[in-house]
């Protein structure tokens, strides 16, 4: 596999995602190295390519935003939004991820070793998300399409007006939002969980999880719901 | 024996209260019927301090005009010069604000852009994400990036011509979309990663970042994403503008939308449309102040929207120091909206049995939130948006933009003005004290410009 090292402690973030947006026929294959990120904010956003992408040490804000296509691994911690409307390939955190990770994905596979900060998977729109620890509050928050699995416990309002994601959760749930409830785990979710966990590389038995799913009771106007959303 | 009163006494028994007028016993009437708060479209129905009162110091003896056919007026516009490497340029100054495909047909949306086109103007996308009709109609196209982030995707970032981040509008500044039910269709559900036949509630807060500094980095992520070619525009309802437009310069935009309360929507709470936000009058002359507080008139562009009508309108914007206006509820009354009839394969049908079946009538109407639109323009219903070909629409549209664009370039030669962007405050007085003190221009017939001193 070609190599090809970019240095942001010279020059920034802008060559490298200059570079990443060039013809995808020329990317492909091609594994490209991050050196001294120290937290940069948009390290590799808006890819476009099968190209693999290692971050040696820590991204700020959006790492790999609307990444298509691209592997992506950070091999330390992510700021807010990593992976936020991505559309497909696959992002590995090994470390934390602070806030909105995965935010609105409409694809691909987001993995975080670490805990997730709050409203991990906010929005998310047909994304999958694997936690291997803890996420916090309002994490799946209006969750429309995909499944998140958290091997950890999760914060407050977890799945609060979830749309059709599908949320699994192996710890404990401090409190669920509005209209997301518990539901039993069938033989569908147990072909899911089973799946995700090996994408992410982890070892947990799927039947430990609990399965978070919307009860549709805000989907239409109620008169007599007391507006309590 | 009678019961009636005495002759005398009439009027005083019909006397109506001025607090509890007919349309509030009718609001109280609907809210103890229903237990919901009341939704409708477009914008803020209460007269407001306006465009309408000002007026424009024409030339005379002290500055002398143009020759209204014959001189050169130059409407072109340039958005995005701060950092865009390639900026928007328009023919006109007067584009087509943000409306969804949800909201709005395909149909529309063609027509939009086909109209768009031909006047050299811009079109922009709405919550709900691109459709193939209005990147393939319209020349330039700003793409949405919303609360929502409803098909929302980095394709269509890069089809764009420009981005437009949107923190609020003016019909509901701190309120998030709303989509009812009969319109989420199979297409607009498919579109939106949502359920058929949902009520659709948007959120109201970005779902990657919060607040100012936040935002700074979002537009460096869109920048980078586009290699930093496409114009990044901020638009926010109008609150507290002074405050929010510097907020959004220090952010990084390369234009500031500014939408007032007269600003419409498909489908938001009566109370909202009505009750928050500024009107467009006072908004953009804060708007302006923070530019110049900034040092950045003239380099980060503001587009100003909510109630543009007139080419009237448009000019004292632009005399107020606007660089460009966006036209949305206008627009759709140039594609038939509240018309008592529409046209369809060469026939003219009359709309207003269906007008009726909603309890309103042309001229008043604004259920686009209900999708049952009489003239196909904010409809996703198979049968009702057949009434709207995207061909007479663009022809009706054209003729508005194009009206709009010499009744702009009229005023400005009366004042003297080879450039439509030339027009200043210095060309306006103010009819009312109100509008004298929200647009700072002096009343009519005095050098009084209430706050002022010195």
């Amino acid at each position: 596999m070609e190599s090809l090292k970019f240095d942001l402690s010279d020059g920034g973030v802008r060559p490298l995602n200059q570079y990443l947006h060039g013809p995808a026929a020329g990317l492909e294959g091609k594994h490209i190295t991050v050196a001294n990120p120290d937290g940069a904010h948009n390290i590799a956003v808006g890819m476009n390519a099968p190209v693999k992408v290692t971050v040696e040490g820590h991204a700020g804000y959006f790492a790999a935003g609307m990444n298509k296509l691209a592997d992506v691994t950070i091999e330390g911690s992510a700021g807010t939004g990593v992976a936020e409307n991505m559309m497909s390939g696959k992002v590995h955190v090994k470390g934390f991820a602070s806030n909105s990770a995965g935010a609105s994905a409409h694809g691909g596979l987001l993995v975080i070793d670490g805990d997730a900060g709050l409203r991990c998977g906010i929005s998310l729109k047909g994304g999958d998300i694997v936690v291997g620890g803890s996420v916090g509050s309002f994490s799946g928050f209006m969750a429309q399409a995909g499944r998140m699995v958290i091997c950890g416990n999760a914060g407050d309002a977890l799945g609060d007006s979830l749309y059709e994601a599908v949320i699994y959760v192996k710890g404990a749930i401090k409190s669920l939002g509005a209209d997301a409830q518990i539901e039993p785990l069938g033989d569908a979710d147990i072909t899911a969980l089973t799946a995700l966990l090996s994408a992410a590389g982890l070892q947990h038995d799927p039947r430990d999880f609990k399965r978070v799913a919307s009860a549709r009771s805000l989907y239409h106007w109620n008169a007599d719901a007391n507006q309590e959303y | 024996m009678s019961t009636e009163h005495p002759i005398t006494f009439k009027r005083l028994q019909r006397e109506e209260s001025a607090s509890f007028d007919r349309s509030t016993l009718d609001y109280i009437h609907r809210a103890s019927n229903t237990g919901l708060y009341e939704i409708r479209g477009l914008g803020a129905k209460r007269k407001l301090p306006h465009f309408d009162d000002l007026v424009f110091l024409g030339a005379s003896l002290s500055r002398y005009p143009l020759e209204g056919y014959r001189e050169k007026c130059n409407t072109k516009t340039v958005l995005g010069t701060r950092f865009a490497k390639k900026p928007i340029v328009l023919d006109t100054p007067i584009t087509v604000a943000g409306m969804s495909f949800g909201a709005l047909s395909a149909n529309v949306k063609e027509a939009l852009g086909l109209a768009a086109t031909a006047v050299g103007t811009s079109t922009t996308t709405g919550d709900g994400g691109m459709t193939q009709e209005e990147r393939r109609s319209s020349k330039t196209l700003v793409y949405q990036c919303l609360p929502s982030r409803y098909g929302f995707n980095p394709d269509d970032v890069r089809k764009a011509d420009a981005i437009e981040v949107v923190l609020g509008q003016g019909a509901k500044p701190g309120g998030g979309g709303m989509l009812l039910g009969q319109k989420v269709n199979p297409r607009v559900a498919a579109m939106r990663t949502l359920p058929e036949g949902v009520d659709q509630r948007s959120a109201c807060r970005h779902p990657d970042w919060t607040g100012p500094d936040d935002l700074a980095i979002k537009i460096q992520e869109l920048r980078e994403l586009t290699d930093w070619e496409k114009p990044i525009y901020v638009k926010v309802g109008a609150t507290r503008v002074f405050n929010d437009v510097k907020l959004a310069v220090h952010a990084g935009a390369d234009v500031v939308v500014i939408d007032g309360m007269q600003g419409g929507t498909a489908a938001t709470q009566t109370c909202f449309i009505e009750h928050v936000g500024i009107p467009t009058l006072a908004a953009v002359r804060q708007a302006v102040a923070a530019l110049e507080d900034l040092d950045m008139k003239g380099k980060v562009q503001l587009i100003v929207s909510g109630g543009i009508r007139t080419g009237a309108d448009v000019a004292k914007a632009l005399a107020l120091g606007a660089d460009a206006v966006a036209i949305g509820q206008g627009v759709l009354m140039a594609l038939g909206c509240n018309r008592d009839s529409y046209q369809q394969s060469g026939k003219v049908h009359s709309a207003e049995a269906d007008y009726a079946a909603l309890g309103t009538a042309a001229g008043f109407c604004h259920h686009c939130h209900t999708g049952k639109c009489p003239v196909g323009v904010t409809t996703q219903d198979a049968i009702l948006e057949q009434r709207l070909e995207p061909e007479w629409g663009a022809k009706h549209l054209k003729n508005y933009l194009k009206t709009l664009t010499m009744e702009l370039t009229t005023l400005a030669r009366a004042c003297g003005k080879q450039d439509v962007h030339h027009l200043e405050p210095e060309d306006l007085v103010a009819l009312t004290v109100e509008s004298a003190a929200m647009a700072q221009v002096p009343l009519a017939g005095t050098n009084w410009v209430p706050g002022r001193t010195g």
